[in-house]
């Protein structure tokens, strides 16, 4: 044995502490442990362990043994950290990202139109009626299914769009930047502006009153917003989320008091419209009236926030931080940080929750849509500690919020620094999720959800709680584990 | 879930239920499996995770999980069969598997607010409840063991690992990020560590005293315990490094830290360290290490060529200064030598380094001796083998008896087993030679079950060593467990090297019959 073979010699050593009789000692396996020390009257904290899947045992090792592991989350938990989003404009898709004639985007990985299910069928139909591609439904089905729509996922173009999340050229969208970038290399994101709950494109519904709402959105809405927040300048979103979090709201399926927080700070330029943009009193009355009428109003806001939080952490080599989460009604995927834009699916899961009128559970779609990027950056159901009156959705008690947003530290890498929770102490929500951690403890992220109608055409049919499956992050971290550098051999350069 | 339940042939009554995704620990699972077992009428129960071993303990049993069953080992099976019509006492018997598995393992740790926190379930989660935790005790299996000390040693935890059939990288990964965090890595396959008089693991109740002790081999440590005990000496701590640690490989990297450790400890007059005998270059390397140590250092390298335990305890009180009187022994209270009966040595341990320590004193005594624990390959067997004729000493302990069955010490039934076989075999051994470790986590009783196995081999002509492993404070009553022992016709050592000399005696006064 050579010298250079030898373990190194010990760093300052604590061992000295571990002289002193213990009072409370962590146990994770067998329960023999836990029952020989309390009859020495030591407490213990066992851990409620269970085995990863059989066949991600190897995985889970490797991934822990690979020595950039704990740097490289440093380092992308770091970058989403540091991201301030804020609200700078209103454009219509086709000039935000350039979408084109017969080119839409929607959520989640990528599907084509013979995968969809029926609300994304649906979204799609109401987007060509809507762009004028098609005069019937019919008539657009045929075109779709003859492939000659283009269809590409949000995220691979730097927008999110919740449910459906089928944007067409002519959408009016929010754009937002980082507040923190250097000028001029700012990240931008998009997201669609909320069409309000029921009948609506993005649960699949396209009757002739979600055309005509479109239009309007297309005509007044977004132009009298974009006007207004040109007068006023960019909202600081990452400041609103802060807000919001402290008024019950986590972001994703409740948004009252930030919806009414932006129509608050956009209020006096909105009014100032009827003068700079020749708009009428009615007109200027009707947009404040839909944004008072819709509690989801900011939720697409969210989401893009979400998304240029997320993406700042996209690439970095070696690292398990989750960077995406989204659905398109077939398959849940989620994206990582160590594995670039490549994404990950299982089969989407049906929400668990209340349902409207006389819908049931046979009337849901699998799990849609992009806004599970809330989750990803620690809103939503990782949130729902200060957001207690969210569990009703589930027949819970507040408590319960409690205890999801609790478990969700068990997944998660960091807290966010600004995004903090009252009822915890003002704790960051849950932030930086861990795909080594999920698949070593098969606890999966919670997601709050709203739930589409299955048959396209049908609209939301209630909302409620649902889990991605276990098998995206199981292949994540396959391969996160065929990427993982082995460990330095002995002696060859310590890392301080 | 999954059931099927069905009158099966010949007045049974069986259900095999499986639960996809439902997980339980093994000794949890062993423990419902014993428990729906005790309900009157039940012939057979397993509950057990789905592993491919399990499965085919199932089938065994002859239970049938169906053509399309796609069990898999994330899956929990429980099979319970009934004598006569039994619908009623398979219900029962479920009732029991459901009662233990539901128990609910509590918390110590209180968040400040009145409510429960919520279950850990990570390392990471677990020293967040309990920031002053200083020690993480990891007991998951083998190829997810590293990943739960890593987690323990990246959270700046001491850690000890129960564990085995950990991998040496991984071993050796483990042990250089301690080294670079500052903390101790105990194990794997570390079964024992006392610290300032609590005892993790399989632990004998000491009284704090000058002796610290590292132990590469834990049956090695608990056996000094019980020695130095004997000669009212009392132990301060015992850190456990795995067995491991001595290999070229490890390079003694937990020995290293926690004689440095113990040397800094002003309480700790003398320093014992047990282990097998290591290897030549780590061995100078701890011999350095110890010769610069401001406190005395006393080498137990227990097997072939190496010294006993009894020889390190002597030592060890020789340095106190401290009178070192010959261990304590029992006489059988029953039986006869006029009656017995001639025939080779039959040595049964739940302590492997009882074992090593053994072979090494009876060889030179007895000649050829079969081992599981054989260094030497001719002389080497499976722990099924039985090598007629011959002396043979095996290591009870052995992974490929405890997969899926409890280890020995906390389950004496693979001895009682054994020594029943040898008793009715009229070819079988003169002698018995077995340990019995008693202390924290070991059996309730050993001597209770035993006894009637070992009363039964007396009559059969078979006389009976014990090396009894155990401090005056454990909790099973050395004593009593000693008299119980005797009672059954059994001559009780305190020391194992002095048992195995006893043995051997007997083998050559009454001669072997080979």
């Amino acid at each position: 044995m050579s010298p250079s073979q030898l373990p190194p010699p010990p760093g300052p050593s604590r061992v000295a502490e571990l002289l002193r009789a213990p009072e409370v000692v962590v146990t994770v396996g067998a329960p023999i442990f836990d029952e020989a020390l309390a009859a020495q009257g030591v407490a213990t904290v066992p851990v409620e362990w269970r085995p990863p899947p059989a066949g991600s045992v190897g995985a889970v090792h490797t991934v822990s043994a690979d020595p950039r592991l704990a740097e490289a989350n440093r380092t992308a938990i770091g970058r989403m950290a540091a991201v301030r989003p804020r609200l700078v404009d209103v454009v219509p898709a086709a000039d935000a990202i350039g979408l084109g004639r017969h080119q839409l985007l929607h959520a989640g990985p990528p599907i084509t139109w013979e995968g969809a299910s029926g609300p994304l069928r649906g979204a799609i139909v109401g987007a060509c009626l809507y762009e004028g591609w098609a005069e019937t439904p019919e008539a657009a089905e045929r075109l779709a299914a003859a492939g000659r729509i283009e269809l590409a996922p949000c995220h691979d173009n730097a927008a999110v769009g919740p449910m459906a999340g089928v944007v067409s050229p002519s959408m009016p969208m929010w754009v937002l930047d980082d507040a923190a970038a250097p000028d001029g290399q700012a990240r931008r994101s998009r997201s669609t502006l909320n069409e309000g709950l029921g009948k609506v494109l993005r649960y699949g519904a396209f009757d002739p009153n979600v055309i005509a709402r479109l239009h309007w959105m297309q005509r007044v809405l977004g132009p009298v917003l974009a006007s207004a927040l040109h007068r006023n300048g960019p909202v600081d979103v990452a400041g609103l989320i802060a807000s919001m979090l402290t008024m019950g709201d986590e972001g994703h399926n409740r948004n009252r008091a930030g919806t009414a927080l932006l129509v608050r700070t956009l209020g006096a330029e909105l009014v100032r419209g009827v003068e700079a943009d020749e708009r009428s009193a009615d007109e200027i009355a009707d947009v404040f009236s839909f944004m008072a009428g819709n509690d989801h109003f900011l939720l697409n806001v969210v989401m893009a926030a979400g998304k240029l939080v997320g993406d700042a952490a996209a690439g970095v080599a070696g690292s398990t931080v989750v960077t995406t989460m989204a659905r398109n009604g077939t398959e849940f995927g989620i994206r990582v940080a160590g594995t670039g834009d490549r994404w990950f699916t299982g089969p989407a899961a049906v929400p668990d929750g209340l349902y409207l009128g006389g819908f049931g559970p046979d009337d849901a779609n699998p799990d849609i849509g992009d806004s599970a990027i809330t989750e990803t950056v620690g809103l939503g159901g990782f949130a729902m500690a200060g957001a207690p009156a969210i569990v009703q959705l589930v027949g819970g008690q507040v408590d319960d919020a409690r205890r999801w947003t609790e478990l969700m530290y068990q997944i998660t890498l960091s807290e966010h620094p600004m995004w903090t929770l009252p009822a915890l102490d003002f704790r960051g929500v849950p932030f930086g999720i861990d795909v080594l951690r999920v698949v070593r403890t098969g606890v999966v992220p919670i997601i709050n959800t709203g739930m589409a109608g299955r048959v396209a055409g049908t609209g939301q049919v209630g909302a409620g709680l649902v889990r991605p499956p276990l098998d995206c992050f199981t292949a994540a971290l396959d391969a996160l584990a065929a990427r993982a550098t082995a460990a330095q051999p002995a002696g060859a350069g310590e890392v301080p | 879930v999954l059931e099927d339940s069905s009158p099966a042939e010949d007045d049974m009554t069986e259900v095999v239920r499986v639960e996809r995704g439902r997980y339980h620990d093994s000794v949890t699972l062993l423990r419902a499996s014993a428990e729906a077992r005790s309900v009157e009428g039940v012939a057979t129960a397993i509950v057990a995770m789905g592993t491919e071993m399990n499965l085919g303990l199932l089938a065994e049993a002859g239970f049938a999980l169906g053509p399309d069953g796609g069990v898999t080992p994330d899956d929990l099976v429980i099979a319970v069969r009934a004598t006569g019509d039994g619908e009623a006492v398979v219900e029962r018997a479920v009732a029991e598997v459901e009662r233990v598995l539901t128990e609910r393992r509590t918390t110590s740790a209180d968040d400040g607010w009145g409510w429960a926190p919520v279950p850990p379930h990570t390392v990471e989660a677990a020293v967040d409840l309990a920031p002053d935790a200083g020690i993480v005790v990891v007991s998951v299996p083998g190829p997810s063991a590293y990943v739960e000390a890593a987690a323990a040693v990246r959270s700046g935890r001491h850690v000890m690992v129960f564990s085995d059939g950990v991998d040496l990288d991984a071993e050796v990964a483990l042990k250089r990020e301690a080294a670079r965090a500052g903390v101790l890595v105990m194990g794997p396959d570390c079964g024992t560590t006392i610290v300032g008089g609590v005892g993790l693991g399989f632990a004998n109740r000491v009284v704090p005293g000058p002796v610290g002790i590292v132990a590469a081999s834990g049956t090695g440590a608990q056996q000094l315990c019980g020695l130095l005990d004997g000669a009212r000496i009392g132990v301060r701590h015992v850190l456990g490094v795995g067995g491991r640690d001595l290999s070229a490989a490890v390079g003694g990297a937990s020995t290293l830290a926690a004689l440095a450790a113990l040397d800094d400890d002003p309480a700790v007059e003398v320093i014992a360290i047990v282990s097998k005998p290591p290897d030549l270059a780590v061995a100078e390397r701890i011999e350095r290490a110890a010769a610069g140590c401001r406190t005395p250092v006393v080498l137990g390298l227990v097997g072939p060529g190496g010294a006993t335990v009894t020889a390190a305890a002597a030592e060890v009180a020789k340095v106190l200064g401290r009178p070192f009187d010959a261990p304590e022994t029992w006489t059988p209270l029953s039986g006869s030598a006029a009656g017995r009966r001639p025939g080779p040595l039959l040595g049964l341990f739940s302590g492997g380094t009882n074992c090593v320590e053994a072979l090494a004193a009876l060889e030179p005594l007895l000649g050829a001796v079969c081992s599981n624990v054989h260094p030497d390959a001719p002389r080497r067997i499976g722990p099924n083998d039985d090598p007629a004729g011959n002396h043979v000493l095996l290591d009870l302990g052995d992974d490929e008896l405890t997969a899926g069955h409890p280890h020995p010490m906390l389950d004496p039934g693979v001895v009682v087993d054994r020594v029943a076989r040898a008793a009715a075999d009229p070819e079988g051994p003169g002698v018995l030679l077995l340990d019995v470790v008693l202390g924290l986590g070991a059996h309730p009783d050993p001597g209770a079950i035993l006894a009637p196995a070992l009363t039964a081999a007396g009559q059969a002509g078979i006389a009976t060593v014990v090396t009894l492993v155990g401090t005056s404070g454990d909790p099973q009553s050395l004593q009593h467990q000693a008299q119980a022992l005797a009672g059954a016709g059994a001559q009780v050592h305190r020391s194992n090297a002095r048992a195995a000399g006893q043995a051997a005696v007997m083998v050559t006064s009454l001669g072997s019959r080979r």
